[in-house]
This record gives C-alpha cells, structure tokens and sequence, in this order.
C-alpha cells in the first residue's frame, strides 16, 4: 500500500519534515516496506526491545548544583535576545493546510 | 429527589413545574454551586428541563515540582526566581551532544510520594519522549513515564466538611492512576505589543511527579479536597513544597457530564488553575457550562480550555486547538530504570547507585491522616479539629506546645486555639509563625484562667490586648485593666455589704 497524501500532509504537519518532491517520498516508502519486515517473525509473548541498552545500569547522579551560570554563552546562538531572554515568536506559526501552501503533495 | 449536599451547598436537587420553597426555576445563575452529591457519591442536579438528572464526573492530572537542588537530568540549580537563562546547562538548552543524567533525589522522591499513595512501585519504570513543538520545550519533546511509570494503583483518602454547620467530616476516597517523573518546561512570558514572547529556560528540566487522579470526584469541593490533602502529605514527605502560587503545584482538571445510567460524556480539560479555591470554582462552573450547553441542545467539544479567575468562567485556550499527536517513542539514552528491595537487593552494588524502596518506606513520616488520629487519640478532640489542626502550617506544633506550658485541659486549649488564635490570625492574613502572640504567652494565660485568678471574659479581653505585641505579659494586662477574680471572702462580703448599703439609701 502507498502513503496517503492524508498521512504525508499529516506528517508534515507533526514534524515540520518537507517531503519535497517524490524521491522524498519513496524514501519514506521504502522506510515503511524496510520495517515491515518485522511482522515476517512471530513475536508473540516477547518483549519488544527499544535498546541494546537495556541491560545497562541506569547512572544514578547524587543531587548536587554542578552546572549553570553560562547565560552569556547560551545567548550567544540566539538570533535575537532582549535582556536575557530568548525571543520567539508569539506562538506556534502552523502549516498552512494543504490546499494553502506550495508543497509536492498538492499535485499527488 | 432527596440528595445529600455535597461540600454542604445544596440539599436538594430542584426540578421544573413542581412547588418548591427553593430558588425560582431558569438557568443556574452564573457562579452559584447547584450540584448536589446523592449518598453514592455521584452528583445528580435536575436540570431545567424537568426530571433528567446529570452526573458530573472529575478528574485531575496534578504536576508537582520536586523538591531537589538539581534538576532531573542535568547539574543545573532548582530556584524560583533568578536571573533569566542563568540556571540553565547545555542540555537543558538542548544543544547538540548533551545526554541526560538522572538525579538520584528525584527518584527517591517519587518512590516516597507513591508510597505514601498506596501505590505498587515498579520495580522496572522507563523514559520515553513526547513530542510538540514550543518555544520554551528546546529539545521540541519532553522525556517522561508513558509507557511504565514508576508508581501505579494507588489512593488517596480526604475528608470533606459537609452538614448544616460544616462540622461534619465524610471520608472520601480517589483512585490514583499512576505517578511518573518528567521534565518541567520552560516559563514563556507573553509579549503582545511586540508580538513576541521571551523564553526563559530556568525551569526546563526540572523534576515533576505527574499524579494522576481517576475521575472519581463529582464537583469543586471534592476535587478542591483532595488536592488540598495532596499538598499536605508532599509538604509532610518533603518530596514538594507543593506551593500553588510558585507554580510548585499546577492542577489540569479533566470535567465531563453524563446522565446516570448511560455512558460518560465527552470532557474538555481545564488548566491556569492558580489555587485551591479557584480549582473548585472552575470545575463548577464547567460542570455547569456543561450542562447548559447540552440542556440547550448543544455539544461538548473535547477542547482545552483555560480558567479566568477575574470572571470566573473557562474560555477556550487558542493555542491548543485540535488533537494533539505526541509521537511516542522510547528515550534511547536511558536504559530502565531499576529499583530494589530488602529482598532483590544485589549484593555487589555500590549503594549509592541502588534505590532500595523498603528502606525508604521504612522511612516515611507520619502523613497527615496517621498524625490526625493521634492527635484525637491523645487529646481527645474531635476530629474536625485535628483536621484544622493540620489545615493551617504550624498550628498543630503551637498547640502542643501550649500543652506543654499549661495544666489546662487539651480539650478545653483547643478552643482558644482554633477560635480565638486562627480567627485572630485570619482576620489580619498571618500565618502561625507571625502570630503575635506566641505559644508561650499563650499558655501563660491560659494557665491564670485555669487557676481561676481571672474569668473567662476577662481572659479574652487579655488576649484582645496581647494582639497588639507591646511586650506585654498576661499577668502586666491583668493588673493594669484590673481583671482579677477577687478570692478574698472578707473583701467579697465588704463589696456586697456595701451594696446592700447603697440599696437600702435609696
């Protein structure tokens, strides 16, 4: 089955991702084929596992101040600061909807 | 229909068309409780269009701050106010390259609280990302417990006051879902006239315990209730100082409406709860939209809407149109998280890296219900009063204290306590710690009456005078107003004598 235009503009939405052009989007395709390949082996009753970590021993830190005090610095990445504040703008800008922006996917 | 009030506002549910000696029917006024609570516990006001009933039903996702020097995952301090961006590290900014680090503190602190909630602890919890993007969330996701939080299945017993005079007391009781730990966000400070907003990043990262409460509640004053006990058992365990005001302690109410019998209805969510008080109100005027809403043929959308205190209303919350997708997915830089007890304890650990929950549970303080009880059982008060006792920061320590200094009985100090001292201290918004009367000049009045060197009356006016703080002793006011109870038989029978005297004159 191929990715719907639903799924794709959805996508686009969640993940600010620009599927550009076709080759973008065959690449997702060939993701979803490449992982689908899981369901070839049966795994009932097994636990998924989401890291090779998983055995590891979580670092347990004790709670002592060891970082900070680098205002300066941090502001220094920032393309506009007033006083010591980040500036961004006054909300979150969204997507416009498909039919309102130039995208790929409005001709698929 | 009989229903029993709940929180004491309404005894009775009203319907249209019948003679009632009640208010007249038509909407419910803007702000006025008209939910009643049955004996189940489930609300069940009549609605103006005659004999439907409806069910509010109430729950509530609570985010308190831990108390900790560091935050969650970084080094970085946890302190109120400071200069923007200055408590912040690179990965708190989310610069490339950084890593989480758990804070030990953290953990302990959320194993307490679940304890203290009755809740299972898992043994193995894990971190996961959620992401949504916003200016002060720098890494565009949150790590959280979505999949297995740390603690789940809990409760969480509260009284509510209720009866003509408030006096009576009726235990309730709600489910607590789960307890995970995550990230705080960063505090975003609106700019309208510039059409920006400043983000400062001194709160990104630091430590919550999301508690989540099933929707067992039915109006403001349960959920009010039980959130109010919340904060009192974190301030006992010392995982939060669960300060509303500081933003320790952020209340999401969840409110929905259905009719007994059929299925729960569609809720919206309700944030920018600031207090307690303010927590009751905007669940009731929720419910109540709710019902309006659906009784003039209209729908409930599954919105977020926020609390405005000036007006007292909810309005819909712009910025959080629509359903939100978070994306789950497992955070790849944690492996589990692992907690022992007396009996899984591995025996060549370094300890400092073991978190053992029996030795914690072990422990826990006293919680505010176990220190309630022991104060009726060792004073003899009632219970309404050990719960004031405990209602007010530091009023149970004054009071044993005065029992310290004073052969009066406890059930007698009592009164004095929560009469005339709380009153006293409410009347003038002092806390305990700034009473100007102080637990010893307290006892050391109470100590004349109970000797009966002054009367009761004259005991008050002493106190009225102590209030002022010049310095004054009990026994200094007495003799300066003249106050004493005369003992003198001889000195009795003279004033008598003298006024049967005057009497016969006349």
């Amino acid at each position: 089955q191929k990715v719907s235009v639903e799924v794709l503009d959805h996508l686009e939405h969640l993940a600010l991702v620009d599927f550009r052009d076709s080759e973008g989007v065959e690449r997702l395709q060939k993701a979803i084929e490449f992982a689908d390949q899981l369901h070839e082996v049966n795994t009932d009753g097994v636990e998924p596992l989401d890291s090779v970590l998983e055995d590891r021993c979580l670092y347990l830190r004790e709670d002592d101040v060891t970082e900070g005090n680098c205002t300066k610095e941090l502001l220094e990445n920032a393309r506009e600061k007033v006083e010591e504040y980040f500036v961004a703008p006054p909300g979150n800008i969204p997507l416009p909807k498909l039919e309102e922006r130039d995208t790929f996917l409005q001709g698929s | 229909m009989a229903a029993r009030g709940c929180g004491g506002a309404w005894r009775r549910g009203w319907q249209r068309g019948r003679a009632l000696s009640g208010p007249a029917p038509g909407p419910f006024p803007r702000g006025r409780r008209a939910v009643a609570c049955n004996a189940r516990g489930g609300a069940v006001p009549a609605g103006k269009s005659g004999l439907a009933s409806w069910v509010p039903v109430v729950g509530l996702e609570i985010h308190a701050q831990i108390s900790s020097n560091s935050k969650l995952f970084s080094g970085s301090q946890v302190q109120f106010a400071a200069p923007p961006n200055s408590l912040v590290s690179f990965f708190d900014a989310s610069l490339p390259g950084t890593l989480p680090v758990l804070n030990r503190r953290c953990v302990e602190a959320a194993v307490m609280t679940g304890l203290a909630l009755n809740c299972s602890i898992n043994k193995k919890s894990l971190f996961d990302r959620k992401h949504y993007f916003y200016a002060d969330l720098p890494a565009g996701y949150q790590i959280t417990q979505q999949r297995v939080p740390l603690a789940v299945n809990g409760s969480l017993s509260y009284s509510l006051c209720t009866g003509n005079k408030m006096s009576q007391m009726v235990k309730k009781t709600v489910r607590i879902k789960q307890i995970q730990l995550e990230q705080d966000s960063g505090k975003s400070l609106h700019d309208d006239t510039r059409s920006q907003t400043l983000v400062d990043l001194n709160r990104a990262g630091v430590g919550l315990m999301e508690v989540v409460m099933e929707p067992d509640m039915c109006c403001g004053d349960e959920a009010a209730a039980a959130v109010r006990e919340l904060q009192l058992i974190l301030q006992t365990l010392g995982s939060s100082q669960a300060v509303m005001a500081e933003g320790q302690l952020r209340v999401d109410a969840n409110v929905s409406v259905h009719h007994p019998g059929e299925p729960y209805g569609v809720r919206t969510e309700v944030k920018n709860i600031n207090s307690i008080r303010f927590l009751a109100k905007a669940v009731d005027y929720e419910i109540q939209r709710q019902i309006e809403e659906l009784e003039n043929g209209g729908t409930i959308l599954n919105e977020t809407r926020a609390f405005d205190s000036k007006l007292g209303c909810t309005v819909p919350m712009r910025d959080k149109e629509g359903k939100q997708d978070y994306r789950f997915m497992p955070e790849p830089n944690l492996p589990p998280l692992i907690l022992y007890d007396a009996k899984s304890l591995p025996a060549n650990m370094n300890h400092q890296q073991v978190i053992n929950i029996d030795w914690i549970h072990e422990r826990l303080p006293d919680l505010p219900s176990v220190k309630r009880e022991k104060l009726v059982e060792q004073y003899g008060i009632l219970p309404e009063h050990s719960f004031a006792l405990l209602n007010e920061d530091g009023l149970a320590e004054f009071y044993e204290n005065v029992l310290k200094q004073t052969r009066m009985k406890p059930k007698r100090v009592i009164g004095w306590v929560l009469n005339d001292l709380l009153s006293y201290l409410k009347q003038h918004s002092l806390t305990v710690k700034e009473s100007p009367v102080s637990s010893f000049l307290l006892a050391d009045l109470l100590n004349l009456l109970e000797k009966k060197e002054i009367s009761s009356t004259a005991a008050k006016q002493v106190l009225a005078e102590l209030w002022k703080g010049e310095g004054k002793t009990p026994l200094e006011i007495v003799k300066e107003q003249k106050l004493q109870l005369l003992q003198d038989q001889k000195e009795l029978e003279q004033i008598c004598q003298a006024v049967i005297d005057r009497q016969e004159n006349e």
